[in-house]
């Protein structure tokens, strides 16, 4: 095949540069910002910086991390985070398996139920009534029991288990070994990749976890990252004006602190997964 | 909540999701016959076993997924939220007249929605097929498998941090007018400007999903027979005649599929972000079907006309997506599901 013109190279050049500018510019500066001291602060007229500059400084982040809200939004997102992709894998494997096993007691109505449960959006209200009802707003539970279950990934789930060879199975029924035994012993250990890939999108969601929040967690004490970042990076309200007479690093750098704070698991688990993951989403759609 | 925590994880992953289930393998014999050594007690020990392991998840589903269907009866009720739905009183169809003879709010809501559907559906939706064709004319593996992580990032991060990020850069005080008036440029203002509100949210939207939307059409393109491209080459096409005429029709399937997905999704557009810019822009601008059932709702207490217009959303929902559906087949294509 003949080469590319050198414009159409050009121009590819620069679409793909400005993309690549365009997501990683605000990372950077965010993080500059929230590392740079009260000079440099300063001298750029107190906005946001590309550098540094004149020194590093910590003082944001051991400010709010000092105690007081922050931290214990970030131990609360941790906690919801860790506990609740735990029970969401547990959940969503179980139901997978259940669904995968060919003649497997009432799996095809369930399966339907999972389908439909794809297609219907609950409305905002009755949810919210839902979890009332249960008696669940204001309690942490209110951000995970909701979204235990994702259906779509089920169905992930579940044609992954589906590949697996079935040869694995017969020997294991031959040798009578029981259900439980067949998925510790031999489904889990073959899909790490699926787990890895499903267990990312629970996590992120659960780290990510603003509307739930919003809707059901009324009390400030059990405010995860979210709305901590919400009511002092989005809506700018000033943190920590209660510590009397002592000096605190300019503004900026605080909401920048609390925001890198809440990407950087995101950015730290990301390596690790994202080469999983475009296998785990394509499942069955390559196959289709 | 789940239309938002699924939904964000985008029509790509449901895509994936239904071609699979159209794809299921042809049911293989029960697994008692297949092992008649096993002793009959542990297999159907076993066949309880399975149901106790996949019953957890079917019953969340159920409590949050299919609980909140029956909830809906409220739309017909003069809901109190100190008495329980069922001591609520009857209303008939109340609650949507009242939507229905125009109340101006509710009104306002659905034409931004709308607008902004057809806005995003344009503007947004060849993004990522543009970005996949881009990065797949790379000849370098791994230069396109670098862009193609740092291009994926944004979507993992939630509306709260992507709107932050717009505000530092974009914002009075941001990174550009900062930027601006130390070069004595007048400063530009993009956040909490009416005008460009809808401009904004389609602007974020981009950035926050496109490198992930990127993914299932990169998966299609690797699909095509190459064999194709190197005939046309023979043959004398240039790239522009081969990406016309042999990429473009082979994603066609994919390309309709992804629309009717849209479709049923197309009157959510995006609560979780517009309900963190709606105070400096106002209501008039930034009002959509999601937040207007939020702020009547949830704030305002007005529980049965919001779950009048929350169910209402819902179904036309879902006749879209049927109604789509069955129109693909009429041109041919397979759909999301089977006839």
């Amino acid at each position: 095949m003949e080469k590319p013109s050198v414009a159409t190279q050009a121009l590819k050049f620069v679409f793909l540069a400005i993309s690549v500018a365009l997501v990683v510019i605000p990372f950077w500066t965010v993080i500059a910002t929230s590392l740079a001291d009260q000079k440099t602060i300063n001298d750029s007229g107190g906005g946001m910086v590309l550098w540094p500059g004149s020194g590093i400084s910590f003082d944001a982040y051991t400010t709010v991390l000092q105690g007081g809200v922050v931290t214990r939004a970030v131990l609360i997102s941790i906690g919801v985070t860790v506990v609740g992709t735990f029970l969401s894998l547990a959940a969503t494997a179980g139901l997978a398996y259940w669904l995968s096993r060919p003649g497997a007691l009432g799996a095809k109505p369930v399966l339907m139920l999972v389908l439909g449960a794809i297609l219907f959006a609950p409305g905002l209200i009755p949810s919210y009534l839902v979890v009332k009802e249960f008696h669940l707003l204001d309690s942490l539970w209110s951000l995970v029991l909701p979204v235990l279950v994702n259906a779509f990934n089920v169905i992930v789930m579940r044609a992954f288990f589906q590949e697996l060879p079935k040869e694995l199975f017969e020997s294991a029924a031959i040798d009578g070994v029981g259900a439980a035994t067949v998925l510790l012993r031999i489904v889990l250990p073959l899909s790490k990749a699926v787990l890895a890939v499903i267990g990312l999108f629970y996590a992120v969601a659960y780290w990510n976890a603003f509307f739930n929040a919003l809707l059901y967690i009324q009390s400030s004490e059990k405010w995860p990252m979210a709305l901590v970042l919400r009511t002092y990076v989005v809506n700018q309200t000033t943190i920590g004006g209660d510590a009397a007479g002592e000096a605190l690093p300019p503004q900026l750098p605080l909401q920048m602190a609390i925001l890198v704070m809440a990407i950087v698991p995101i950015l730290l688990v990301y390596p690790f997964i994202q080469r999983h993951f475009a296998k785990g989403v394509l499942i069955g759609a390559v196959k289709g | 909540m789940r239309q938002n925590s699924s939904g964000e994880k985008s029509s790509v992953a449901a895509a994936a999701g239904n071609l699979s289930v159209g794809s299921a393998p042809a049911k293989p014999p029960r697994r008692g016959s297949r092992a008649p050594r096993a002793p009959r007690r542990r297999w159907s020990r076993d066949r309880l076993l399975l149901v106790a392991l996949g019953l957890p998840g079917a019953i969340a589903l159920v409590a949050f997924q299919y609980l909140p269907l029956l909830g809906n009866v409220i739309a017909w009720k003069d809901y109190q939220p100190y008495l329980s739905i069922s001591e609520s009183d009857w209303v008939g169809w109340q609650n949507f007249s009242f939507l229905w003879d125009g109340n101006p709010a509710f009104r306002n809501a659905l034409w931004n929605t709308i607008v902004l559907t057809i806005i995003q559906t344009v503007l947004v939706f060849p993004v990522p097929l543009v970005i996949a064709l881009v990065l797949n004319s790379l000849s370098g593996e791994r230069l396109k498998r670098i862009l193609q992580s740092i291009l994926y990032l944004p979507h993992f991060l939630s509306w709260v941090i992507v709107v932050a990020l717009f505000q530092q850069m974009l914002g009075n005080a941001g990174m550009l007018n900062t930027f601006l008036v130390q070069n004595d440029f007048p400063i530009i203002n993009i956040i909490g400007v009416p005008e460009l509100f809808k401009a904004l949210v389609t602007s974020q939207v981009i950035w926050k999903d496109a490198g992930w939307g990127t993914i299932i059409f990169l998966a299609a393109i690797s699909r095509v027979d190459q064999e194709q491209y190197e005939a046309a080459a023979v043959d004398g096409a240039n790239a522009r005649q081969r990406l016309w005429y042999i990429t473009l029709p082979a994603l066609k399937g994919l390309i309709i599929l992804l629309l009717i997905l849209r479709l049923g999704s197309s009157l959510s557009v995006g609560f979780e972000q517009i309900i963190l810019q709606q105070g400096p822009v106002g209501l008039q601008a930034s009002e959509v079907l999601d937040t207007w059932v939020y702020n009547n709702g949830i704030l305002g207490g007005e529980w049965g006309t919001s779950a009048a217009a929350g169910l209402i959303k819902g179904l036309v929902g879902v006749l879209l997506v049927v109604g789509a559906n069955k129109l693909a087949h009429l041109f041919g294509e397979r759909g999301v599901y089977e006839k």
